[in-house]
């Protein structure tokens, strides 16, 4: 008997994301879909939280905020990557300042696809994450701390040549 | 009774949480997550990592439970009043330097909000002790739940408020100010910031302690007649559920005046007027 799938507790983090999956999420906790029911708490603190929830790429900005809140967070944890910039950068993917998606940075374990993602789909995920979890915790899975490691590199800016 | 109290009161506790956000959910329009909630967030919580910033965490939140349910079965054996009040302080001065011990400025913030709030309910509380002892002419907790006397027909002033720093203790809205039931991402729930796994979990029972406690201090009120009691406690805590859930959260400084005024016109007022009657005999 495990009580790690009867009480998960959310941290959501909007790495450069429109705000649409933003909303879609935050639908998830209105009186229609309350994921609350399902004993889903959105924390706001990664000390508390075991799933992790991002919208959006990842960016020069964000990137160092992503590694802190996946670091601080206590095992067993899981990542989940809501919306197609999540996933893969999206329509974002190209730009300049963007890494891609959340795999990138931090090991993520499930993908929710979409643009804007669909609340339904958001809740089918995270169910989908509490399998995970359980999984992880019977092995006794330790995260990795996870490192900046392409931050130096700008391929595409250099590729644009001129004023250098 | 102490250590039913020990074994018993996180059971209660828990449920009472339990019921709470069921009862807030529906008010909410929503259908809420079971009643045993609660006990599953603790019992994930102890499955989880350990992992704090400073080793003291652990020890000050330790305290804080042992302090907790030590004032608790002082209060269900029948102690003293006085010192039940004095080791309550004390438990939450724990929480106040564990949530200090972490160098965090949201837990830094949220103990001095937990200071402010301790601050806030301490006068009123020391005057339903008084007020006790007037009203029984004992501050032995075993003398005064078994009074034939109607206490709460003696101090109806202490008993206004008392409710009102009971809504501060059981941290409802509109005095909310430090930690909330609801308010996970603001900067109220500072002071819980910087614990995780197993040691929020301790903090979480001791809460559950802390809630039966308070309902035990309520019953004082209505020691004459037991049914009462607990028909009285049933009504006021679903009345604290309407309150919290109607009610915005206030500024700090209007929690603390307010608290301070309350505990100032109606219980010193009513120990005014018990003296006057009893003939200037305190």
């Amino acid at each position: 008997m495990t009580y790690l799938a009867k009480s998960p507790w959310i941290i959501h983090y909007d790495a450069s994301s429109c705000n649409g999956c933003d909303i879609e999420i935050l639908a998830c906790l209105t009186p229609m879909y309350d994921v609350e029911r399902f004993g889903i708490i959105n924390t706001g603190n990664p000390k508390h939280a075991d799933i992790f929830v991002v919208t959006g790429s990842i960016n020069e900005a964000n990137r160092e905020v992503i590694q802190n809140i996946y670091n601080q967070m206590p095992d067993p944890k899981v990542v989940v990557a809501v919306g197609i910039c999540a996933c893969s950068g999206g329509v974002f993917r190209e730009c300049y300042n963007v890494a891609g998606g959340i795999d990138k940075l931090i090991p993520v374990d499930v993908y929710v696809p979409g643009c804007a993602a669909r609340p339904e789909s958001i809740i089918d995920g995270i169910v989908t994450a509490l399998g995970i979890l359980e999984e992880k915790r019977t092995k006794n899975v330790h995260s990795p701390q996870v490192t900046d490691n392409g931050r130096a590199e700008h391929p595409k800016r250099h590729a644009k040549g001129g004023a250098e | 009774m102490a250590i039913v109290f020990i074994l018993v009161a996180p059971v209660i506790g828990g449920l009472v949480a339990g019921i709470d956000r069921k009862i807030t959910a529906h008010m909410q329009g929503r259908v809420g997550p079971s009643i045993f909630q609660p006990f599953y967030d603790v019992g994930k919580l102890f499955e989880k990592e350990n992992a704090v910033v400073n080793e003291t965490q652990i020890f000050y939140a330790v305290c804080y439970i042992i302090f907790m349910a030590f004032t608790g079965a002082l209060f269900f054996a029948g102690g003293d009043l006085l010192l039940v009040i004095f080791a309550l302080t004390l438990a939450q001065v724990f929480l106040v330097l564990g949530a200090f011990a972490a160098n965090s400025p949201y837990s830094y913030i949220g103990a001095e909000r937990e200071l402010l709030q301790i601050m806030a309910y301490e006068p009123m509380v020391i005057l339903t002790a008084v007020g006790m002892f007037v009203a029984t002419r004992s501050f032995n907790v075993s003398e005064i739940a078994t009074t034939t006397i109607p206490v709460v027909l003696l101090i109806p002033g202490i008993f206004l408020g008392f409710l009102y720093t009971l809504t501060i203790k059981l941290r409802k809205s509109p005095f909310d100010i430090s930690t909330s039931h609801h308010a996970h991402q603001e900067i109220v729930k500072g002071v819980t910031t910087e614990f995780s796994g197993p040691s929020l979990g301790l903090i979480e029972i001791t809460h559950w302690y802390e809630t039966v406690l308070l309902l035990g201090l309520l019953y004082l009120f209505f020691g004459w007649n037991p049914l009462l009691a607990v028909v009285a406690i049933v009504v006021l805590y679903l009345i604290e559920i309407l309150i919290d859930n109607t009610n915005a959260r206030v500024r700090w400084q209007f929690a603390v005046k307010s608290a301070w005024l309350v505990a100032l016109i109606v219980g010193v007022i009513n120990l005014a007027i018990l003296y006057f009657l009893s003939g200037g005999v305190p």
